[in-house]
């Protein structure tokens, strides 16, 4: 009779304690946060105008890093917000690729004109055929592309210096990319 | 006037739902095919919406591009598959056996498994220690409280 009575309250505090590491663990996880399914893979393939050029075309071939592939719109207020972020990655000479999404050239060209322009190019992606190939479900987002174009990591959401020093350039370093400490005096972006 | 304009605003109403839901076919087969398999994938920008369900931009992405790939002749499970290389799991509401997952599909029958095991134990264990018989004296004490009990129930 004794293992009963221990059953009967070892089971419910044994649940109670597995109930409580799930949602501690869950707790300050975002779980509108997806991880991407296209780490470790090849930029799918693609062939779309530049945002600059229409009739200028560039493919998978051409995005070869180390770079950064940011997702931007106009309509989109967060990539405001990180805009200032990205020119001055920009400018301690981090190259940036950007993925026009779903947007309208006209308004996009505005945009770069009055906001100032971080990007190497910009891949127009009007239809957003190439988003959903990579799997974007919200801009702002930020994919490390290695020197064989693939995709190391993804970041869902704003890039700011907290992001950048914590996240992304650790990463940006693991995949061998350009350094401007090595090289600019300038600080630290 | 006031008709004119109520009968106005009715018929542009049922022209934006018909927007909606211009997604033509060749056939009924593939049309109910495109109405369940939009129902089976969940967006990924809503949580919890299917994409059938959801207003979102990408919804109608995702819907679009389930449809080109229906009337490329595609099946269900194929286009799944399709969505969760781009999407990952989080896409399907049917989540793939994985290491993950093996807590979501087999939590249920272990748990049953286990209340079974138990009611049998304690089944089991109660025939084998039947209460133990009563003494003699031990029959007195207990007719006596049963009497004291019925007389105070008497005094109420």
């Amino acid at each position: 009779m004794k293992s009963l009575k221990w059953l009967l309250f070892g089971l419910p505090l044994l649940g109670f304690i597995a109930m409580a590491f799930l949602f501690f663990n869950a707790l300050g996880s975002d779980p509108s946060l997806l991880p991407s399914a296209r780490l470790d893979q090849k930029i799918p393939a693609f062939e779309l105008e530049t945002l600059a050029q229409p009739g200028a075309m560039v493919s998978t071939a051409t995005v070869k890093g180390p770079l950064l592939l940011n997702v931007w719109a106009t309509w989109c207020p967060s990539c405001q917000l990180e805009h200032p972020m990205l020119l001055e990655l920009a400018k301690a000479g981090i190259p940036i690729v950007g993925l026009n999404y779903k947007d309208e050239r006209a308004a996009a060209l505005k945009y770069l004109e009055l906001h100032g322009n971080p990007f190497q190019y910009n891949i127009f992606d009007q239809k957003g055929s190439l988003g959903l190939d990579l799997g974007v479900y919200g801009a702002p987002e930020t994919y490390l592309v290695d020197a064989e174009g693939v995709i190391r990591y993804r970041h869902v959401g704003v890039v700011d210096p907290k992001v950048w020093t914590q996240v992304l350039w650790p990463r940006w370093q693991a995949m061998g990319g350009f350094d401007p400490q090595s090289t600019a005096a300038g600080d630290k972006p | 006037m006031k008709i004119v304009m109520i009968v106005g605003l009715l018929l542009v109403s049922s022209i934006n739902w018909a927007s909606i839901d211009a997604y033509e076919f060749q056939s009924l087969e593939k049309e109910q095919q495109f109405r369940q398999i939009i129902t089976e994938l969940r967006c990924p920008k809503c949580q919890n919406q299917n994409i059938s369900d959801s207003n979102a931009g990408l919804a109608k992405d995702i819907k679009d591009r389930a449809y080109e790939l229906i009337l490329a002749g595609k099946s269900n499970a194929e286009i799944t598959d399709y969505m969760v290389d781009r999407y990952g799991n989080f896409i399907t509401y049917r989540p793939p056996l994985t290491a993950s997952t093996y807590v979501l599909w087999f939590g249920p029958f272990v748990l049953a498994l286990l209340a079974l095991i138990i009611f049998v134990v304690v089944k089991i264990r109660q025939q084998n220690n039947p209460p133990a018989e009563l003494k003699q004296e031990q029959h007195q004490q207990v007719s006596q409280l049963l009497k004291k009990l019925e007389d105070l129930e008497h005094k109420r």
